[in-house]
Formats: C-alpha cells, structure tokens, sequence
C-alpha cells in the first residue's frame, strides 16, 4: 500500500524547519519537490506502508493506496496520532466503517526517564546499570546438562 | 543531530562530494532496538571525555524493524525459569543453538521491559478476576517490576498497546547520548580494520543521505547492528507489493555484509526465516492461533495439523518434531506437505474461533476483543487491516488465508543466522564460546546485537534492546584494555571516498551516451539488479518459486551467478543520493544471501525442513551435522572458508 500525498493538502511544510515526511521515512522515499513545494514518494514499490509519514505530516496531507498487484479498490485505513492515543478509521470497500481508539503512551512526549545522573560502578560485571542499582544479583544457570 | 533536508535542489549526487572525518572511541552503527539500548546503557558507564557517535541511516524515532509499532514483546521472562526460555528456543531452532548467549539474554531482558513501561509503552494488565486491560486502563494495576500480572499469550509473549513502542524507546535512547552524538540518514557501507593488526576493526566509512558528503571515522570500538536481510529472495508480490516485506524492507544485510567484509566469522547463515503470515498482507498470526485459539485448516477444511500422516511426518524430526510445541519450521513443514499435495490453501478458521469465544461472552466483552483483532493489525502491520477491508473481510464472518513468505535471515526473531560472538566470561561457559568480552565478533574490536548475533534466536524486541546494553559495557571494557593498540585503516581518504562515490562516478561516466539513462549498455541500475539478484535466488536458492527446494547443482549454478553479479556490482550507477543508498545496500544484500547459500550448500542435510530443502539431502543427519557451520570471508582473495563448529549443551532437557 504505497503512501501518496493529497496535492491539494500538501504545503511542503514551509512553516516547520524540516519536511516532515522526508524527515521520517524509514526507507527514504518521501522527498519534497522544491519548486512545486510539494512532497512526494519516489519509490513506490518500496513502501512497506508502515505509515510513519501518515502518522507525521501536520495537514493529513498523506495517505495510502492499496498495492495495485494485490488490493482490490476503495478502502481506507486513515489515523490520526495524538499524544495519548491514536484513533483509526477503517472504510471497507462495500462501505461499512469501523473506528478504533488505542493508548499509544502513559508518558508526557519527551520525558522519558534516561536515567541521565545513574553512573554504573563494576564496569566488568554482568549486571546492567539499572540491574545494578538495584542490588540485583547475577544468576547463573541451575539445570545444568 | 537530523540533518536538514529541505533540499535546496534535487538530491543530484556531483563527483566530488564534501568530506567529514571524525574522530571517537566508539562508534554505533544502527538505530533500531539494540542500537538504543547501546546508546542508553552506554552513558551510565563511560568514562568522561569517551565520544561516542551513532550512525542510523534512517530517523532513530522511526528506524529498524520496531518503525511501525508492535503489538506484542515477545521475550518476556517473567515467572518462568530461564533454562525453560533456552530449552524454548533450542527445540525451536532443531538443537543447534548457543545456549550461553540465550541464557545471558534471558536474565537482563526483563530490565529492558520494565524501562519500557516506565518510559510510558502501555502494557496489557489481567485483573484478579482474569480480565484484559489495555495498558492505559491497566496503570492502576501498577507495574510489572512492582508484581501486576502481563497478559500473555503465549508462555513468553506479552500484550502491549505498541504503535509508539519505537518512538519511545528511541526517545530515551536519544536523551541519554544527546543529539549531538546521533547522525541520522548516515548510512555506513564498510567497516575498516587496522593498518598494523588486521584482526582488528579501527573504522567505518559511510555517506549522507541528504547532501554530497562522505564520513570518515576512526573509531577503537564499533557496534554493528543494522537488522537482518529483506528482498534477499523474491517476494511473492514482485510489483508495488514487494515492499510489503514480511520484515522491514529496508533491513539490507548490512549487519552480515559489513562484518564479514571486516574478518568476523559468521554461523549457522544457512538458518532462514519464512513465517506463515495471512497472505499478501502479512499481517500477524501469532495472536490468532494463543489469544483466539483460531485453527488453521486445508483446503478440504481439514486440522491437517492434528492428522496422523502429520504425527507420522513429525516423528522424523525427533526429538524437536515431537516435542509438546512443534518448531516454526515444521509447522510450515506440513504446510508445504499439504501444498504440494493438492490440498491447499491454508485457511485460518477465524470465524469459528470467534464464534467460540462468543458463547461465553457478553456482546461488550466481544466488541472488546474485536477491538483487539484489529488493533494487532493496526500496531504493526497497518497494511494487513488495508487488505481486510479492501475484501470485506470481517473476520467473524469471513476466514482469512495464511501462507509461508519468501525467506529473510535474521537472528531476532524466529531465525538464528549471524555472526559468531564470544559468550560472557564465566566458568559455566564453555571455553571455546568465549574469548574474552561479551559479544564481540572474532573481529576484534567489532561487536554486534539482534539480529547480529548467530545462533541465539527469539529474542525479538525486547531482548534486542538488552543484548544492545550488554555490548555497551563490553565494548567499554573493550576501549579501557585495549582501546590504545587500535592505531588506524591504511586506505587514505581519496581511497574511500571513490570506494563510495563509485557508483556515481558510473553514472556521470557514461550517462549521456543512451537518450535514456536507465538503458545504457556501461552501467547497471540498482533496481534491475535488485530484482536480478531475486530472481537468481528464487530460481537456485530455495525460494517461493521451487517449495523452497535446492541440491548442490542448483547451488553450482547461483554461486556462478553471484559471480557475474559481483562482478558487474563494479558497474552500478547512482544518479543521486536514493540510488547511492539502493547502490549500497544491493551490496550489502548480495554478500549476506551469499554466505546464506554457501552454508545451505556446505551442510549436507535438511535441518529445517519448511524454512529449505537440499533436495539431495532430505532429513536431518545427527550423526554427521549435529554442529554449527562457520564461516569467514576474505575481502583481499574474494575466497571463503566454511568449516564445522562443535556444539555444547549447557542446559539440561
């Protein structure tokens, strides 16, 4: 299911510092096109439909196309990502709709803990710094062959 | 640090592109799930001053084969003993498995989980009276660190709600290194070994993705962990959908390739990975068959699973084949049997299976779990719900079909090729499995995680993330003992960087001479060759297109075809910097499946009957093959070697 981008809804993202499709595609194939300052996927055929630009670009600008080898025409699978949850909306091609609302994160974006004053003591043991800090101790294997 | 990329013109590659040489103790190649537990562990042990860089050829936020989510960890140890974890993975594996590596993953994954769920990934909670919460609802349960009982859905597999699983823990990872230490769309091609101890890594060289420009690292201590291989073998939807991979698309055996090509034994590459997927989309199926209970049935709508022939079939594969589960490859082992005996296809009885949960439910509770189907599509393989509905598929109305995948080589999930890698320094650990830090190739100074490291599979997500911390601080042990015997590569800069700019230095060549650039009889394009490269293996190696069967003779032939590949890889041509990386990474991929079919080609048995078929050698063959194959590459002669490795036991039956 390729992405595609609306040309209508698509402003390049002018106003951000960054192209947000282009900045996220974890295959590098969404690119703006500086003169029409319009995105677009340069390599269909190698989208996994992962929908990282979907979920990202700020004028919901992008959507997906079902594969033309395999997907029969007229669906749609549209989310909308929020800081909480992401709601999907699922159009079936004979028209019956089915929406979905799921908790992505229980965190505020942007805090989660990195532990960054924990500084680890025995650099040659097996314990991680978490692990260690706790007072874990090491277990070995029992049932030995 | 994102590199800007509002491009000021098109991404035209030029010839002389811009050259930025650094300098640090330890270099990250990577940014999927091990690659941020390296750089989040790192930190906590560093000594001040230590540079450390991370090279992720994608966005840490969404790279790897977390990018879109997931809905299950499926490497939870929770209540159970970890010699049970090891015995898991053995028999799923045929026997022939690294059970120091396995075990030392099994007793720090569950740290990497319970950070997790305090960097905010919602996971599912049961209730006293054995109820589902999703993550959300389930907080007032509390933790899992603090005792609150997971839903699983297998003995090891956890329920979460995952569509952001990456974005989180790529979060924290990135807060723990600084931005400052990231560069993403870098992608490194090769790793340099040492100009007075070739045994011993001393750099990386790689390219942007968003402007003309060339890195140079030096480096004492490297990490390599980039995924497996995808499109290694043709996928079954050879148009727009063959980037509907299975496994993420743009894992391009860089991990295998990159190693290999620095001195690093690989094992037991001959292990693939060909999971049973609702076709086409290959969306999951894991929680169909433990949370549903769905059956899989043939197409006379028969449990071919449960017959006699299939118990019979089983029996030639003990002890794993009898076993109380049967091996992933097995499973597919019987599939094929009824395939290639007319009674296909496979149909998942999703229907019956929700019919079944409805008699004991309230239309609530099956609205609920309804709800949960989707979302185990909707998490990590949206693409899958796009196909349901494009059918009109509900599916407690309508059965969905489920087929074996072409091939991908991994070591994370249910698949153990990679890299041979030193276990933990301890008495229990046999003396030939470990040679001194913790996951470290027998390259020296290299290390690698996930799907890197051979022979240790099922550690998934979760136990990417931990095996990534482990190597953090063996690769520091690494830096402060012998950190100053790394004294630099030979190759000077205008060396490298024509190695990488190759591809354009073809194509502005010779462009001009045909009207119109993509025929042109002095170069290849990586698109014709990516598919060249499929369709060799395919047809020789074992893919979709023969049942994943081959012999030596088939063999005979792909190695010569890889020849001429190789050869003709000297004339590849990148107009711009897209086309550089496909370049690359059809490099990469070429060297992974090839290692991947000599060790099919060198061990003289059928070890996963279902994954491959040496046709000449049916069954599994104890008595001659009961060990890993290892395998090492020499970059200077183009010559490889492949010789048997003993295998121990270490954890009971």
């Amino acid at each position: 299911m390729p992405s595609f981008v609306i040309a209508e809804k698509c402003d390049g993202c002018k106003g951000g510092d960054k192209t947000a499709c282009m900045y996220i595609c974890p295959n590098d194939l969404m690119v703006l096109d500086p003169n029409a300052m319009k995105a677009y996927n340069q390599e269909p055929d190698a989208c996994w439909e992962c929908y990282s630009c979907v979920k990202i670009c700020p004028t919901q600008a992008i959507e997906v196309r079902g594969y033309s080898d395999f997907v029969p025409m007229g669906a749609n699978v549209v989310p909308m990502l929020g800081t909480e949850d992401i709601m999907w909306t699922c159009k079936f091609r004979n028209g019956v709709v089915k929406r979905f609302k799921f908790p992505i994160r229980t965190t505020p974006e942007g805090q989660a803990n990195a532990y960054k004053d924990l500084k680890g003591k025995d650099l040659n043991s097996g314990l991680l710094s978490t692990q260690e800090a706790e007072g874990m101790v090491l277990t070995t294997p029992q049932e030995l062959a | 640090m994102a590199l800007p990329n509002k491009p000021v013109g098109e991404l035209k590659a030029v010839r002389e592109p811009e050259v930025d040489k650094r300098d640090v103790d330890v270099l990250i190649i990577g940014g999927g799930m091990a690659a941020c537990g390296t750089a989040f562990e790192i930190t906590k042990w560093a000594a001040d001053g230590t540079k450390i860089l991370l090279c992720d050829k994608a966005a840490l936020e969404r790279s790897g084969a977390v990018a879109q989510g997931l809905s299950a960890i499926n490497t939870y140890i929770g209540d159970n003993k970890i010699e049970d974890y090891v015995r898991m993975v053995r028999n799923d594996l045929m026997g022939i498995v690294r059970e120091d590596l396995i075990y030392d993953l099994g007793r720090h994954v569950d740290d990497s989980v319970h950070l997790f769920e305090e960097w905010g990934l919602p996971i599912w909670k049961k209730t006293e009276d054995n109820k589902n919460m999703d993550g959300k609802k389930g907080l007032k349960l509390g933790t899992l660190k603090d005792g609150a009982t997971p839903v699983r859905t297998g003995k090891w597999q956890i329920m979460i709600n995952g569509e952001s699983y990456k974005r989180i823990v790529a979060e924290a990872g990135k807060l723990a290194l600084g931005e400052d230490n990231i560069l993403e769309r870098c992608f490194i091609v090769e790793i340099l070994n040492d100009k007075n101890d070739p045994t011993r890594v001393a750099g990386a060289v790689g390219f942007s993705l968003r402007e003309n420009k060339v890195y140079i690292i030096n480096a004492k201590v490297i990490m390599c962990a980039c995924g497996g291989a995808v499109n290694v073998y043709q996928p079954r939807s050879v148009g727009e959908g063959k980037g509907r991979a299975w496994y993420p698309v743009w894992n391009a055996g860089s991990t295998y390739t990159m190693a290999l090509r620095a001195g690093a034994e690989l094992s037991m590459m001959e292990n693939r990975f060909t999971p049973a997927r609702f076709k086409d989309g290959y969306g999951p199926v894991g929680a169909w068959f433990l949370l549903f209970k769905a059956q899989t049935v043939n197409g006379l709508g028969e449990n071919y699973a449960a017959s006699d022939a299939a118990k019979e079939e089983l029996a030639k594969y003990a002890p794993y084949g009898t076993a109380a589960i049967t091996p992933t490859c097995l499973r597919n082992h019987l599939m094929m049997k009824e395939y290639k005996e007319g009674r296909g296809p496979i149909i998942m009885k999703t229907s019956a299976a929700l019919a079944k949960l409805a008699e004991t439910m309230s239309k609530k509770e099956m609205k609920h779990l309804e709800a949960e189907a989707w979302e185990d599509f909707l998490d990590m393989s949206v693409g899958q719900a796009g196909l349901w509905c494009a059918t009109n598929t509900e599916p407690e109305k309508k059965d969905s079909e489920v087929m074996p995948t072409e091939p991908y080589l991994l070591g994370s999930h249910s698949g153990c090729c990679g890299i041979w890698c030193s276990g933990p320094e301890e008495d229990w650990v046999p003396k030939d499995y470990k040679w001194g830090y913790n996951r470290m190739t027998t390259a020296r100074g290299l290390f690698t995680a996930g799907d890197g490291v051979g022979c240790s599979g099922h550690k998934f997500s979760s136990g990417s993330h931990a095996e990534g911390r482990i190597v953090a601080k063996s690769m520091l042990q690494y830096l402060a003992a012998e950190g100053d015997k790394v004294t630099g590569f030979k190759e000077t800069d205008q060396e490298l960087v024509d190695m990488i700019y190759k591809p354009v230095y073809n194509y502005l060549d010779h462009c001009a001479y045909s009207t119109a650039e993509s025929v042109n009889p002095n170069y290849c394009k990586p698109a014709g060759m990516a598919m060249r490269l499929m369709k060799m293996t395919n047809e020789y190696g074992g893919g979709t297109g023969t049942f994943y069967m081959t012999s030596g003779k088939s063999l005979e032939i792909l190695m010569q075809n890889f020849e001429y590949f190789r050869e003709d890889l000297e004339k590849i041509a990148a107009g711009d910097l897209h086309e550089l990386l496909r370049a690359w990474e059809i490099f990469h991929r070429l060297y992974t499946v090839e290692a991947h079919t000599r060790h099919i080609q060198f061990r003289e048995e059928t070890r996963y009957p279902g994954f491959y078929y040496r046709g000449d050698f049916m069954g599994q063959n104890d008595e001659e093959w009961f060990c890993f194959v290892n395998s090492t590459y020499n970059k200077e002669t183009n010559e490889w070697s492949l010789k048997k490795v003993p295998y121990h036991k270490i954890i009971a039956d």
